[in-house]
């Protein structure tokens, strides 16, 4: 093996390895930030010894033992050598000399608990949104700095810079590394669903030609996605995002055309749709409602997709059932977007007029001011209805909202239509 | 990137119809799925009949030829596969590296190839290639 290949091959066993170390140093010392510097500690060590050694075969292992050889060091040396230090030193030392079977299940299980741990504090509510997203995939994704800079587009500092500032927040709000428990669980796992979702979306919007670590973005989304599905197994909702995300991620074959334009759903070849992750979506959406979670705004988000994703073709779309999902996912999260995607699909189903019963009120409302899609879905059912004048107004209206140029071009041939289609 | 490991298990080209692994083997290998399992990388994974219950086509001078198995010719078949999201050919290695493996197993390494690897003219012909897999797939709902 070459230099370069044992590197390539110490960095896959970092992206296995990291985030369960990390969470293991983190238990231990009861520093996120801590934690981190003593695993990077060990990724050096195993840099400089694993070329000429050779990979161990239980890299995890070789690597929490450098890890805790270095904690040892360090609180030996550090100044305010306090109460709580020595005791963290003496439950280390301890630990070296109580050598453990690997096959345990309890050890299974704390590995799994320590992620956990990790992953709620990653997400902490304390952090901005942004802090949590970069945190979330240096501790858990297993990203390096760079890889994060080139997905969201930022300088390499800005990410070093935010995940110091990350670390040293949660050091200074004192955040336990803990799972939360009873009436909190709820809303900070919610919290770590939606810094999930965000990577997933991000990487989602991505577009051809972009640095390809942003559509893979989707991918680490995923695997976070199913690491949590593994650790949290009786949560609903977190089948469901990963319901929601296996089928979004099915169609990213189908998305975007030959010049790089993107693809509306219904007009998409399905022939590209993933099945494999069709299936996989459709079973964890199963799990979700057999856990009694139908009604959580990610399984319905899901179940919608998964309407789609079994219609062999657009005309075979279930689109009553897409409606009933939106009028569910409404009265939980009622939002004006969601309820525009209601009236589409009530449109679909039950015929323009009634579509056009529910988009009207939308125009007076102020959040959907600027967002070009609801004079298209209205020029759309006025087109269908035969009121031409109405519907050329609203699409020369969308086109003028619209910032993307390819989505201008055919909302202004949609309202030319409206001359032609004159008797 | 998508990636199959192929477990080849030496002797399973002559096993008898209706061999299987023992519980201990078994056991083992479950303890490995539920890894990559609990790793997020895990996409798919088989089992496979040994070839004496299966058959092979072959096409000398074009035409379809049937052979039952077992094919003593045959020196190595599969047994099984792994299909995992990774994001290099390393890190399936070192995943293959885990596998609890005998003197009796080898494991191959093969990327799965993705429409986007291939040239326009090709993705044009394969096009419908997943509609292909939809049937397949349809069965199970």
């Amino acid at each position: 093996m070459t230099a370069t290949d044992t590197h390539r091959a110490i960095e896959a066993v970092w992206r296995i390895e990291s985030a369960k170390l990390i969470a293991g140093l983190a238990r231990i010392v009861r520093d996120v930030g801590l934690a981190e510097d003593l695993a990077q500690d060990a990724l050096v060590a195993a840099l400089e010894q694993w070329p000429e050694a050779g990979i161990p075969d239980n890299p995890g292992a070789w690597l929490m033992a450098a890890a805790k050889n270095r904690a040892i060091d360090f609180l030996r040396r550090s100044k305010r050598l306090n109460r709580k230090h020595k005791e963290l030193r003496h439950e280390l030392e301890a630990r070296q000399e109580t050598a453990v079977a690997d096959n345990d299940t309890a050890i299974d299980d704390e590995v799994g608990d320590n992620l956990l741990r990790l992953m709620f504090t990653a997400c902490h509510p304390v952090l901005s949104s942004e802090a949590r997203v970069v945190l979330t995939l240096r501790l858990l994704g297993g990203l390096t700095t760079d890889e994060i800079a080139r997905a969201y587009l930022v300088p390499e500092p800005t990410v070093a810079q935010r995940i110091v500032r990350a670390k040293r927040t949660l050091a200074e709000e004192r955040v336990p590394f803990e799972v939360p428990r009873g009436s909190e669980l709820a809303a900070r796992l919610s919290s770590v669903l939606e810094v999930v979702y965000l990577v997933f979306n991000e990487g989602y919007a991505a577009t051809a030609g972009d640095d390809w670590m942003r559509p893979g973005l989707c991918e680490d989304a995923l695997r976070l996605g199913r690491i949590l599905a593994e650790l949290a197994p009786k949560e609903p909702e977190v089948h469901g995002l990963v319901a929601l995300m296996e089928i979004q991620a099915s169609r990213s074959g189908a998305r975007v055309g030959p010049s790089g334009a993107p693809i509306l759903l219904l007009d998409q070849d399905r022939a590209r749709w993933d099945q494999l992750l069709i299936r996989r979506g459709l079973a964890a959406l199963r799990r979700a409602e057999e856990l009694g979670g139908a009604e959580g705004p990610y399984a319905l988000q899901a179940a919608i997709a998964a309407c789609h994703a079994r219609a062999r073709t657009p005309a075979e779309t279930n689109w009553k059932r897409i409606a009933a999902l939106y009028k569910t996912l409404a009265e939980l999260a009622p939002s004006p977007v969601v309820e525009l995607n209601r009236a589409v699909a009530v449109a679909m189903a039950d015929g323009p007029a009634a579509g056009l019963k529910l988009v009207d009120p939308l125009t007076s409302e102020p959040l959907l001011k600027a967002y070009h899609l609801l004079p298209s879905v209205r020029g759309d059912f006025l087109f269908k209805l035969g009121r031409l004048d109405e519907a050329r107004a609203e699409f020369e209206r969308a086109a003028s909202l619209t910032r993307n140029g390819r989505e201008r071009t055919l909302l202004l041939q949609r309202a030319a239509s409206c001359n032609q289609s004159k008797p | 990137m998508r990636f199959m490991m192929l477990m080849i298990p030496k002797g399973y080209e002559s096993a008898k119809p209706g061999t299987t692994p023992d519980a201990k083997t078994v056991a083992a290998m479950m303890k490995y799925n539920e890894s990559l399992q609990k790793a997020g990388v895990l996409l798919a994974l088989d089992g496979l009949h040994p070839p004496s219950m299966g058959a092979r086509v072959s096409f000398p001078g074009g035409k379809p030829k049937v052979t039952d198995g077992p094919f003593p010719e045959a020196k190595e078949v599969l047994g099984g596969y792994w299909m995992i999201q990774v994001k290099s050919k390393e890190e399936a290695i070192e995943w293959a590296r885990r596998c609890p493996g005998s003197g009796n197993e080898v494991i191959e390494i093969r990327q799965v190839q993705e429409m986007s690897d291939f040239p326009p003219d090709v993705q044009k012909a394969a096009a419908g290639f997943s509609e292909m897999q939809t049937k397949s797939g349809r069965s199970k709902k």
